[in-house]
């Protein structure tokens, strides 16, 4: 299982800010271990945020993003003290969902 | 004793290799990625990935902003910053131009969500940045270079 993804949430003037920082290799697939084979890809596919049960942000994620993914977003509305979950799957098929109250 | 040693190291790597098949071949849940766009996240060429995600070729539009350092130390963690100034912007993308695979990553935004995301990208070497922004059903674009001093991919 996938380490926790760490989400920080802040409203401010009706906007909330969500910062997310998943834990996830991002293995893209080009590159060799010491023998000379390739190592298998292994990355985050797709991205779900929620607030409360509203979707507001889903993301698809190729290779290219970095070890450790980091993103940041804003939306309208949001009120101290609500749900915001953020879930991603990636291409093994692999799963985690992580949830915060907005601050 | 050299030649059984190689002989031996030989018969790892093939078992190795079967091992990747079963990883990256037959247990894919391809079911479970059914909506990830594989055809613009493999796209080779500039032009096969805007046609994969349906945006034609996209005009440059000085309402798309990246932020991106002009010089980046390390190729594998490139902040990269896009924000759209056009009104009802749907769709957020970020390709690296000179990348093995040119997509980054792609942002649908419900209405309500800021045209204003951030993240980090890896860079094999100095290259364009692109931004393609979907608003109001048309495809923009812009486009900023960074220098790499250190590649983020293979190595």
């Amino acid at each position: 299982m996938a380490s926790p993804m760490r989400i920080r949430a802040a409203v401010k003037d009706g906007v909330t800010e969500v910062r997310v920082l998943m834990a996830h290799a991002m293995e893209t697939g080009q590159r060799k271990d010491s023998s000379g084979a390739p190592i298998p890809a292994h990355f985050i596919t797709e991205l779900n945020a929620k607030h409360n049960d509203k979707v507001v942000l889903s993301a698809q994620f190729g290779p290219s993003v970095s070890t450790n993914p980091y993103l940041a977003f804003k939306f309208n509305g949001g009120a101290k003290g609500d749900k915001l979950s953020v879930s991603w799957t990636d291409n093994k098929g692999d799963s985690r969902t992580d949830e915060v109250q907005v601050a | 004793m050299n030649h059984q040693r190689r002989d031996a190291l030989k018969a790892g790597g093939g078992l190795g290799v079967l091992g990747l098949l079963a990883a990256a071949g037959m247990i894919r849940p391809e079911l479970a990625q059914a909506a990830w766009n594989k055809e613009a996240f493999d796209a080779k060429t500039m032009d096969a990935a805007f046609s994969a995600m349906g945006a034609g070729k996209p005009g440059e539009s000085a309402d798309v902003q990246i932020t991106a350092p002009d010089i980046a130390e390390n190729g594998a963690v490139v902040p990269v910053g896009v924000v759209s100034n056009l009104p009802k912007t749907e769709q957020i993308a970020i390709m690296i131009e000179k990348n093995p695979n040119m997509l980054a990553a792609t942002f649908t935004l419900p209405e309500g969500t800021a045209a204003d995301v951030q993240t980090r990208v890896k860079m094999g070497q100095t290259s364009d940045i692109y931004a393609i922004v979907k608003a109001d059903g048309k495809f923009y674009m812009a486009k900023k270079e960074v220098k790499v001093t250190l590649g983020g991919c293979g190595g």
